[in-house]
């Protein structure tokens, strides 16, 4: 589904991205673990299509498509969807009303025919128990006076609505107390299919205990210095980075 | 005063977006003036130029009692002595008020009596602007009174107004058949004195639509009024005179469009309200002449003065404007609360982008007291256009208790474009509270990139994050009318707003 060759990345002439090799297979979980400024949120962007970022060598492509050459707004269309870090604030503009021009749009780009005002409110209403949100937040505006909990989770809403094939989750986790962290989980859990992949990018194993991968990398100066399986995560739980970067560089 | 310019960091990792941003901007402005069309219709010309005898034809045309006629020859000797105000953030080439026609209406024979016989190249100039004039307007319970330059050709639901007493017409059939009302009302909000395009407007305005609300009634539907102008160099100067009798209500709309010219066409109109003991005024403006082209070259002059007085008890005048059109706006829907416990609401959207110049805003008079006002402006510049807020609040020494509540904030779109707050305050009573906020802000590149992640194209992107932003405006528009409003910030950014 997604295939990242020897990637380099940089912003304002820094080299963020170095090298990074990264292969994601429908019906997979990866995990992307790293040290702060290792390059993770920045691997996200840039598999977005966020501005801001030269891409100075390598591929990715995207169930066959070049995906570095594709607006934004396309790559959502064809199924990327990114959980932001930090979901962004649109005062005025409806939470629903905003969701459901989304959808249509990805519905108009796949031929598929938009949904109308009801069909969606079932729909959304239906998704809105994964994530177990008040429906008052339907009714708000985008992100506008939400607490950092029901923010994420008007993310894993999003995603639940728009089913995407790639999921990028960026540090979903971070800013979640406990309980929401279940939900937000649950929410994925339920969201997994055969079909579709996704890639989680956090700090802490505690994310992995309730998204179990079937991948871990850990992403170290901008390229992946080690794989594994959840086991992996849990080692590094205990022993840090430190192990990992001081060692003779590890083929990934 | 405070002044606010456009900048924006040229980081190299914003060009991309802001490129992209002003692509999708670039491709709305793009698109031509969907109503810039010219409706071939025979039109009945006066000589051009202005002088005592075309005041007097213009009277004498529209067979008026003596009293108009002296009223209009007073305001044209008055306009005279006067001259152009210089004072707004504006600039523009001096018109030439003699190379002007003041007088032009389709040609007729007799009246028309129904739709059949109005022309129909009439009915589909409003099929194209979208002006239900058949039985939906009946469903969507709306009387049009549409004038197509100086005359009104048609109007509706006439009858089951009458019926309530309700006198909603053309003014010139109003000053014909209601001239007791007309005299006692006309000019006393606006004297024929007060401004330079005001008084042009008394002595020569051409048509426009008259309203009286009798005691104690509520108008049942909106009433709608679509203003369009046409013929080639044609100043447009309509009239307006709403009179909402005590205890009565109303909500009446205004929605403009023109089609396409080469040459800048003047437009002064002149409102005016007046609300009695307990009555309410609702006045909705949607204007969406044309704004020139990308170059600057061509669009509306519109120098309009609105103003209302609630002039009894109790009373509540409420503008509310969406302007997306014209190359330069000039206009101050205005209160002035005499009667005790009155109140004056100010709603405004002013967009400009390209070249368009807007200086817009409000006059909150406190008279009487425990009088209240409340502005509310939103300002978006696109382009290279620059947009002021002008607004001023006045306490009289014998308002007590007057509360006054003024948000003014502006939106950029680009680096190019200007935003201008001038709010002014003067308060002669200490009892009196009045609290002022601004804000300045950018469309944000993540909000963009936001929706762009969520599938939404940069140009609906920022379409939408316009209309959230005038969202509060956009609520106080009759519903018919805010779906149309958020349309037209989509044609206008058309090149500003998407």
């Amino acid at each position: 589904m997604l295939s990242i060759k020897n990637l380099n990345v940089s912003a304002e002439g820094k080299t963020i991205l170095n090298g990074l090799n990264l292969e994601v297979n429908k019906g997979e979980i990866h995990a992307i673990m790293g040290p702060n400024g290792s390059g993770k949120s920045t691997l996200a962007h840039v598999l977005s299509g966020r501005s801001g970022y030269q891409v100075e060598s390598g591929s990715a492509s995207y169930n066959g498509l070049d995906l570095l050459d594709m607006l934004p707004e396309i790559r959502a269309r064809e199924g990327i969807f990114l959980a932001f870090q930090y979901p962004i604030e649109i005062p005025g503009v409806n939470n629903t009303s905003f969701l459901k021009k989304a959808l249509n749009e990805i519905r108009k780009h796949r031929g598929e025919e938009e949904l109308d005002a009801i069909d969606f409110l079932q729909l959304i209403k239906k998704q809105m128990q994964l994530v177990e949100m008040k429906e008052d937040l339907l009714r708000r505006p985008v992100n506008q006076g939400f607490s950092g909990g029901e923010k994420k989770r008007n993310e894993i809403l999003q995603m639940a609505v728009l089913d995407p094939k790639l999921a990028i989750l960026d540090e979903t986790d971070s800013g979640l107390d406990i309980d929401a962290l279940r939900i937000v989980a649950g929410g994925v859990n339920k969201l997994r299919s055969k079909d579709n992949a996704f890639v989680v990018i956090t700090h802490y194993q505690r994310l992995l205990d309730y998204i179990v991968p079937d991948f871990v990398h850990v992403l170290s100066d901008g390229k992946i210095i080690k794989s594994g399986t959840k086991e992996l995560a849990l080692e590094l739980e205990d022993r840090g980075y430190d192990w990992l970067t001081n060692e003779p560089e590890t083929v990934a | 005063m405070k002044k606010e310019k456009g900048t924006m960091a040229l980081e190299e990792k914003e060009k991309k977006t802001r490129s992209d941003e002003q692509k999708a901007l670039q491709k709305i402005a793009d698109q031509d003036y969907k109503y810039g069309f010219v409706t071939d219709i025979e039109m009945e010309d006066f000589p051009k130029g202005l002088n005592e005898e075309i005041v007097r034809m213009i009277s004498a045309k529209k067979m008026e009692p003596e009293f108009m006629t002296e009223w209009r020859l007073k305001a044209f000797r008055h306009w005279l002595k006067m001259s152009e105000p210089k004072w707004p953030h504006l600039t523009y080439p001096e018109v030439n008020f003699n190379d002007l026609y003041y007088y032009a209406a389709p040609k007729k024979k007799d009246g028309p009596k129904s739709l059949d016989e109005v022309d129909p190249e009439l009915l589909a100039t409003f099929e194209k602007l979208g002006v239900p004039l058949e039985e939906r307007e009946l469903l969507a319970g709306v009387a049009v009174d549409a004038v197509i330059d100086s005359v009104s050709v048609a109007t509706t639901f006439k009858g089951k107004l009458n019926e309530m007493g309700i006198i909603f017409c053309p003014i010139s059939e109003a000053i014909k058949d209601h001239p007791e009302l007309v005299q006692k009302y006309l000019g006393t909000v606006v004297p024929y004195t007060d401004n330079f395009y005001a008084t042009l407007n008394s002595a020569v305005f051409s048509d426009g639509s008259f309203v009286y609300i009798p005691p104690g009634v509520r108008c049942p539907m909106e009433l709608s009024s679509y203003f369009r102008i046409n013929a080639s160099k044609t100043g447009q100067f309509e009239r307006t005179l709403i009179i909402a009798d005590k205890d009565s209500y109303v909500s009446y709309l205004e929605g403009c469009t023109a089609p396409m010219r080469d040459e800048n066409q003047l437009h002064a109109a002149v409102v005016e309200l007046i609300a009695l003991d307990d009555a309410e005024i609702k006045y909705s403006t949607v204007q969406n002449w044309y704004a020139g082209n990308k170059e600057g070259v061509g669009g509306i002059y519109n120098f309009v003065t609105k103003r209302g007085i609630c002039a009894g008890k109790n009373s509540k005048i409420s503008w509310t404007q969406v302007e997306t059109g014209s190359a330069i706006t000039w206009k101050y829907p205005s209160c002035i609360l005499k009667g005790d416990h009155s109140v004056g609401e100010f709603y405004s959207v002013a967009l400009t982008n390209n070249y368009q110049q807007a200086d817009t805003g409000t006059k909150m008079i406190h008279l009487g007291n425990d009088t209240r006002s409340l502005i509310v402006s939103k300002g978006i510049s696109a382009g290279k256009s620059n947009n002021a807020y002008r607004g001023l609040v006045k306490i009289s020494k014998k308002a007590e208790n007057a509360r006054n509540y003024s948000q003014c904030d502006s939106l950029l779109i680009g680096d190019q474009c200007g935003a201008h707050t001038y709010p002014y305050l003067e308060v002669e009573n200490p009892s009196a509270q009045v609290e002022h906020e601004a804000t300045t802000s950018k469309v944000s590149e993540d909000q963009i990139f936001y929706l762009n992640q969520r599938g939404i194209s940069t140009e609906d992107a920022v379409g939408m994050i316009v209309s959230g932003y005038a969202r509060e405006v956009f609520q106080q528009l009759p519903m018919e009318f805010a779906v149309e409003a958020q349309a037209l910030m989509s044609v206008s950014l058309e090149g500003s707003v998407g």
